[in-house]
Parts: C-alpha cells; sequence; structure tokens
C-alpha cells in the first residue's frame, strides 16, 4: 500500500427530503482495495457519485493527490484520473465495446470530424491485452455476454489511465466464475498501484479482495477497519448497529411426497434443452448456475412469457397449457422476475394499487365499480402480514426501500393466494437486514406449503435456502443435488459442466 | 466468446433481412405496377418520382428517430422555408442564391430550436415538434398573409431543382437537378452517420442517452447539433419543393411529416432509437413514393391511396416486430 491518494471529508449532500450524506469522510491509498460497505440507503452510492462527479457536493472537501479540487461534473473526474463503473451498466447495447470504451474522446483524423475506426479499435485491443481479455473490440455490446459488458465497462475506466477506479457492485450481475476473473483483474490494477473503491453487498467477498473496508450507515461515515483485523459479523454489526446474520444455514422441514409441477423434457432451440424436473408441495427448489445458464429463461416458459417448442408441464398431475402468462395465474403459477422494478411494479403507483392489480377483478360490483372497503381490507392484511414498511397505503412504490419492494411483489402473488412460485434472484441488490427477511418469509411460505422454486446466483444463498437443488449450464440440467449432497464445490462442479461427461461427486 | 461470436452473426443477418425485405418489396411493387400499368415506368413518371421531397424530409427526420426522437414539424418547418425563400426573392426581389440560402437557414433555426426545447428544457419531443408544427404553420401563414408567394418567371428559381445540369453535360438524359439534390443529399447524410462523431453521438445518444452524459458527452450540445443537421435537410427540401412549383405554398405541408417518418421506419430505423440508416430509409421513401404514384396512375382515388400508406406503415413496423421478437 502506498502513499494517500484521496482524501474526502465533511462531506455533506442532500436530495430534496432527504439528508443523503452527513459529515462523510472517506480515504484511499495508492494500490489499495478499499471497500465501502453499509445497508441500501446508507450513502455509499451517493459518495461515490459525489466523486466521480455525478452529484456536486454541498459541502466539504475533496483532497486528490494532496491538492483540494472541484469536481463538477464527470469529465472534470475522469480528467483528474478518477473513473467509475456504474451499478447499472451504462453502455450502449447498438454501439462496439470499442466504441462504448471511447465514447467522448473517438480518436479522429481530418478537421476533427471524421472517426478514425482503425486507431478505436487497436487501442480497445491494447486495453483487452494488457486485461488478458480476449474480446473482440468490433463486437456490439447488445451481443456480449452480462460479464463481458462488465468487464468492458471496466476497461472503459481503465483506458482513462485512472489512478482511482470505483466499482459499484460490480458482482451483482456475475456468476461465480466471472467472479474469480473480475478480481484477478482488480489485484492485477491494485499491483500497479491503482487505488480501488469496491462497493458490494457480498460480505463474504471482501475478505477475499480487500485491504480495508469503511462502513457507513444513514449517510454517516461510521468507521474504517483494516480487513485482516476484523470478520464478516462484526462488519454487519456496524452496518445496522446490531446483529442480525446467521451465517450458518437452517436445516429446512421436510416437504411432503406431493407432486405440484412438473416439467417434462421443456425445449427450445438452443436455450433451452431437455429439461426435466419436478417440484413437491413445500418444498423449496434451488436453480443454481452461471448467468446465463437458462434459468431465467426456463422459468418464463413454464410461466407462459416465452414460447416453448417441446414439452410438457403437468400441474398437480394434470397436463396443461400454458400459452401465456395469464394461463399460467389460472393454473397456480406465479412469477417473480428479478427485475422487480421493470416486471414486478408499477413504480409510479401506491402499494394499495399495486396488490389491487391482481384481485381487482373479483372485487368489482355492478359496471365494474372496485369494492373499495374490501380491498383495502385485503391489502391492509397483506401489509401486515409480510410487515411491509410504508407510512400508508397511499404511499408511492418508488419510495420504499429495495426489500420491501421486494416484500410488495410477493404480497401480490399472496393475494392471488398462487400456490407455485418462482422466485427470480429475490435478494439481488438487496441489503443484508432485508435479505434475512426475505429468507425467513421463503421460510414460512413453504412451511404453509407453498412450492417455490427459487433462482440464485449466489451460491451462500442457494446452499441455505434450498432442499434440493438443480443445476443448470448451457441450457441443459446437469445435476440435481439434495440437501446432502449440495455444497458450493458440486455446485461449481456441475455448473460448469460445458459437455455432456458426468462428474464424481464429492461427498 | 465463441457464443459472443454466433450470436453476433445472428444479429446482423437480420439487421440485413430488414433491408433486403424492405428493398425487396420495392422492386415487386415496382414491377407489379409496371405490369399493370402501361404509363408506369417510363422515364417522365420516374423521374417524377424520383423529385418528391419526402426522401429530403425522410432523411432528416431519420438522425432524429436514430437519436431516439422524434420530428413532426418536418412538413410545416419545410414550407416556412419555401416561404422565407419567396420572400428573400419576390417580397424583397434579392438574388435568388440569398433566397435559397435564407430557406435552408430557415430549416436550420427550426432544427435548433426543437433540438433546444428538447435537450436543454427537457421538453418531450412529441410535444416540442408538435408546438413546432403548429408554430411553422402559423408563421407560413402570417407571413405570406394566407396567399402564395409566386416567383417572377425570369428569377428562374425553377431551374434550381427542375433545370438539369446532367442534360448539359449527357445531351438527352434530363434528370432534373432535385434528384441530384435527392442522391447527394443521401450519400452525405450517410457519410455523416458512419464516418463522424456527429453520427456516433447519434447512434451513442439514441441507444443510452444516460450513458453517453456519464462519459462526459456534453449531451445538450449534441442533441441541438442532430436537430439543427435535420433542420438542413428539411430546409433543402422546402427550397426544391418551391423552385419545383415555382411558388410558395403556405397551405402545404401538413401530413408530410408522418410520410416521413414512415419511410423511416420502413427503412428499418428504429423507433427507440439506436439503429437506422439512410439507405434503408431512402428505400422506404421511394416505396411510399412508388405506391402513391402508382395508385394514382391506375386511377385509385386519392382517399384510398391514403389509407394504403397507413396500412403498409403498420404492416411495416408488425414485420419488424417479428424479426426482432417479442419480449414481455
Amino acid at each position: 500500500m502506498g502513499e494517500l491518494l484521496l482524501l474526502m471529508e465533511e462531506i455533506d449532500k442532500s436530495f430534496p427530503g432527504v439528508n443523503a450524506l452527513k459529515k462523510c469522510r472517506f480515504e484511499l491509498k495508492a494500490g489499495e482495495v478499499h471497500a465501502l460497505v453499509g445497508e441500501n440507503g446508507a450513502g455509499k452510492s451517493t459518495l461515490v457519485k459525489v466523486l466521480a462527479g455525478v452529484y456536486t457536493k454541498d459541502a466539504g472537501r475533496i483532497v486528490y493527490k494532496g491538492k483540494e479540487v472541484d469536481i463538477p461534473n464527470p469529465k472534470a473526474a475522469q480528467l483528474l484520473g478518477i473513473s467509475m463503473v456504474h451499478q447499472e451498466l451504462d453502455l450502449m447495447p447498438h454501439l462496439t465495446a470499442a466504441q462504448n470504451i471511447f465514447i467522448g474522446r473517438e480518436p479522429v483524423r481530418r478537421w476533427k470530424i471524421i472517426l478514425d475506426e482503425n486507431s478505436l479499435n487497436e487501442q480497445t485491443e491494447r486495453i483487452f491485452d494488457m486485461m488478458h481479455l480476449k474480446l473482440e473490440p468490433r463486437l456490439k455490446v447488445a451481443n456480449m455476454s452480462v460479464a463481458n459488458q462488465q468487464m468492458v465497462e471496466i476497461a472503459k475506466a481503465l483506458s482513462f489511465n485512472s489512478e482511482v477506479l470505483i466499482l459499484d457492485e460490480p458482482t451483482a450481475t456475475l456468476a461465480q466464475v466471472e467472479i474469480i476473473e473480475l478480481f484477478r483483474i482488480i489485484r492485477q490494477l491494485r499491483d500497479r498501484g491503482v487505488g480501488v473503491i469496491y462497493i458490494s453487498h457480498r460480505l463474504e467477498e471482501l475478505q477475499e479482495l480487500t485491504d480495508r473496508i469503511t462502513v457507513m450507515r444513514d449517510g454517516l461515515y461510521v468507521d474504517t477497519v483494516q480487513t485482516k483485523d476484523t470478520n464478516i459479523d462484526q462488519i454487519i454489526k456496524l452496518m445496522v448497529g446490531r446483529v442480525i446474520y446467521e451465517s450458518s444455514p437452517e436445516l429446512p422441514k421436510v416437504p411432503s411426497k406431493e407432486t405440484v409441477l412438473e416439467v417434462k423434457n421443456l425445449s427450445r432451440n438452443d436455450v433451452i434443452k431437455n429439461v426435466s424436473f419436478s417440484l413437491k408441495q413445500g418444498e423449496i427448489l434451488g436453480f443454481a448456475g452461471l448467468v446465463g445458464a437458462g434459468r431465467t429463461e426456463v422459468a418464463r416458459a413454464i410461466f407462459g412469457a416465452d414460447p416453448f417448442d417441446t414439452g410438457e408441464i403437468l400441474v398437480k398431475g394434470k397436463k396443461v397449457n400454458i400459452k401465456s402468462p395469464s394461463d399460467a395465474v389460472k393454473n397456480d403459477i406465479g412469477y417473480l422476475s428479478e427485475d422487480r422494478k421493470q416486471f414486478g411494479l408499477c413504480l409510479g403507483l401506491d402499494v394499495e394499487t399495486n396488490i389491487a392489480m391482481v384481485i381487482i377483478d373479483k372485487l368489482t360490483s355492478f359496471l365494474g365499480w372496485i369494492k373499495n372497503i374490501e380491498l383495502r381490507s385485503i391489502v391492509k392484511r397483506i401489509v401486515d402480514k409480510l410487515s411491509i414498511k410504508t407510512p400508508s397505503l397511499n404511499q408511492k412504490v418508488q419510495n420504499l426501500s429495495g426489500g420491501n419492494q421486494q416484500k410488495l411483489v410477493v404480497g401480490k402473488w399472496l393475494a392471488k393466494d398462487t400456490n407455485i412460485l418462482i422466485f427470480d434472484e429475490p435478494t439481488r441488490g438487496i441489503d443484508v437486514g432485508a435479505k434475512s427477511e426475505i429468507y425467513k418469509l421463503l421460510n414460512e411460505l413453504a412451511q404453509q406449503g407453498k412450492s417455490i422454486i427459487m433462482i440464485s446466483s449466489e451460491l451462500p444463498e442457494i446452499l441455505r435456502m434450498s432442499h434440493r437443488v438443480v443445476v443448470m449450464c448451457e441450457g441443459r440440467i446437469t445435476g440435481e443435488l439434495n440437501y446432502e449432497e449440495a455444497t458450493q464445490e458440486n455446485i461449481m462442479k456441475l455448473a460448469t459442466l460445458r459437455n455432456s461427461e458426468k462428474v464424481i461427486l464429492n461427498n | 466468446m465463441k457464443d459472443d461470436t454466433i450470436i453476433k452473426d445472428r444479429n446482423t443477418r437480420s439487421e440485413a433481412i430488414q433491408r433486403l425485405m424492405a428493398f425487396g418489396a420495392l422492386i415487386i411493387i415496382f414491377i407489379g405496377f409496371s405490369f399493370a400499368s402501361p404509363y408506369f415506368c417510363t422515364f417522365r413518371n420516374i423521374i417524377g418520382i424520383l423529385i418528391a421531397v419526402n426522401g429530403l424530409l425522410a432523411i432528416g427526420v431519420t438522425f432524429i428517430i436514430i437519436s431516439g426522437g422524434i420530428d413532426l414539424s418536418v412538413g410545416t418547418v419545410m414550407t416556412l422555408s419555401a416561404v422565407m425563400s419567396g420572400v428573400f426573392i419576390t417580397y424583397w426581389d434579392l438574388p435568388v442564391p440569398l433566397g435559397v440560402i435564407a430557406g435552408i437557414l430557415t430549416g436550420c433555426v427550426a432544427g435548433s430550436t426543437n433540438g433546444i426545447l428538447v435537450s436543454k428544457f427537457n421538453i418531450p419531443p412529441f410535444v416540442a415538434t408538435l408546438g413546432m408544427l403548429n408554430m411553422a404553420r402559423g408563421f407560413s401563414l402570417v407571413i405570406s398573409k394566407l396567399s402564395p408567394i409566386y416567383f417572377a418567371l425570369e428569377k428562374s428559381v425553377s431551374s434550381i431543382a427542375m433545370g438539369s445540369i446532367l442534360g448539359t453535360v449527357i445531351p438527352g438524359f434530363d434528370v432534373p437537378n432535385a434528384v441530384l439534390i435527392l442522391f447527394g443529399s443521401a450519400i452525405v447524410a450517410s457519410l455523416i452517420l458512419s464516418k463522424t462523431i456527429l453520427g456516433r453521438y447519434c447512434y451513442a445518444i439514441g441507444s443510452n442517452e444516460k450513458a453517453v452524459r456519464l462519459s462526459g458527452v456534453n449531451v445538450i450540445f449534441w442533441k441541438t447539433i442532430i436537430y439543427t443537421t435535420a433542420g438542413l435537410f428539411i430546409g433543402i427540401a422546402g427550397v426544391v419543393i418551391a423552385s419545383r412549383l415555382n411558388s410558395a405554398q403556405p397551405s402545404l405541408g401538413l401530413g408530410y411529416e408522418l410520410d416521413a417518418i414512415a419511410a423511416a421506419v420502413i427503412g428499418g430505423t428504429s423507433l427507440r432509437g439506436g439503429e437506422g440508416t439512410i439507405m434503408g430509409t431512402i428505400i422506404g421513401a421511394f416505396i411510399i413514393s412508388i405506391l402513391t404514384n402508382g395508385l394514382r396512375i391506375m386511377s385509385v382515388p386519392q382517399e384510398w391511396q391514403i389509407v394504403v400508406t397507413g396500412f403498409i406503415v403498420i404492416f411495416a413496423v408488425y414485420l419488424d416486430i417479428l424479426r426482432r421478437g417479442t419480449q414481455l
């Protein structure tokens, strides 16, 4: 670790109605990976966005390489050598990797307006080489895997010869193998003297990667600790001010023998290959695999959101014909998308309307007049049952935290009394506190006899929650593990089983 | 990596298919009308198709649609440009070149106004350009006092578009200048989109505006430039139509915007932004022009011509959606 590279002191930032940062501090040395952690809404993203010029600070000072600097916009940050890889990938899908990386700094030939495409691609190739990355600069970003898109973002950040690299939740959408690759590149940068600010919800990663950890809570600076002198529990305690996380999995209750959902030989061209599995009543069936293994595709096919070519779906032993989501709902199947903001909720509407949407057809009288009193009582019951924290039923959903939004999506399906629930990445982007509440909720649902398919890219989550684990790779099911067999190692082996060879499982 | 390459092939193929389909449709319609009417495939008639201003307007609007916007004002701004030329040349008796420049500049000014409204003041393009549609239409009527402005014959305004430079070089090949202007504009526009920074930002902003802004690009400036560039081609269209009619008709222009947008969409420009080509737009514009022309030659009533154009647009967009595959 080198000398002090960056110091942020007494940083204040408020938005209408919220004091996002209150006298925050943060420091970064050259050649260190410094984690920034805290629950959702703790102000991590706001703090780094101030540094990256996305937001301007209300008060405080930023000292960079011994000089106080002013960072009014992203360009200014980039010129100083501070780059940020944003949480939501901010790429232009219609452009190529190279065009994305050099947006705003295109090499030009004549009259300063004609683009020099060759030099663009050569420079990009050089950056990819430096990262030991085999990626074609001329490939459109829309046609890349999420992991490769992430790499393009990082390459873009590096192309500024950055001395400070900010990574906001870079692993949220990556699978294990890809994370390893990302870490390799981060370490390589650190060894070259780059200071890396690393924001993550996955606390397990910190021990492996970071040198120091700064904890924030409610817009306040809490503490900075040496990673080697601390452990996860201690960090969590600092984050929430109390201990909540039990890292050991709960032993799930054995589900009943009755099969509620059976999928036979489901196929769709290259995406889904001959997928068969069954789900029992009261069971949580984990779907593990790398990002892009085809798990979401299977879920969407079962739910009728995408068509499939061949295969059968049986609900409670009866063959059903599912052509659209409304068919699926009629057959007692619900799907909770990984992207709840886009597919799960109407963010601009209030809590009541969002829940009402699924049941409103049952609660109308003459000419579609809505029975408001009944509706309200049902909504109230669900909000209480799931302990959704909202000031009122008329609160707009966009003002709720991620965890409460997720609970609301669950509430929609509960209102409908759906028995087969497919959860796609139920805890993505949710902080630790809300995560354990979602886990508790899933367990309760299973105990009440609901059958759950849980797609997750986080192995600890799969291991902790599932009665059984189905592992997919490249559109095929490569293995099914019961509770005893399911270990990180076995799942990873199956998840990377790229041809049809059998593997020997370690028990 | 290998997967990426396969997808890439598949993707570029589907883009090529759209262009081929549009081109194929153009050929089929052309051959169909040639058989249906002996008057269709004649030199005079084809020139008539090629001098339509629809192509120029569609080129302009393509820039804007690729960048994720929309422009409803192209038709009436074109008319305002024609009227301004008329004011300079006929009312003020200034030299013809000055009038031409005035007309083109009018298009640019209207375009940059649209651009500033959209980028600086964050007014949705639909609303901003709808307002501009009415303002331009109103100004045209006010300035011309509701009546057409005719150009004196000795001023030879009509020779700008209807004269034939090609005819003097190659005797007998009397292709009017309007055709040269259209193809010249198409080539220039195509080069701007594929080879210059302006083109790159056009696609980039249409693809993900927020990302472009976070990359430190001055999006407000570039969007204004994009709308201004569109205005340039619309101004040119104004001069061409004034020259063709040898007058500025202030009540003209309404409805042209929809044909222009339709041409771009038929040619594969995505209304969601980020993709499109001038080549496709020109093919789309010809499909619409040929349809209108062919139906007219076959004595189909004008009312029905409009119905057919409307149907074609919906059909083209539907084909595009099929090609992309549905998404929930």
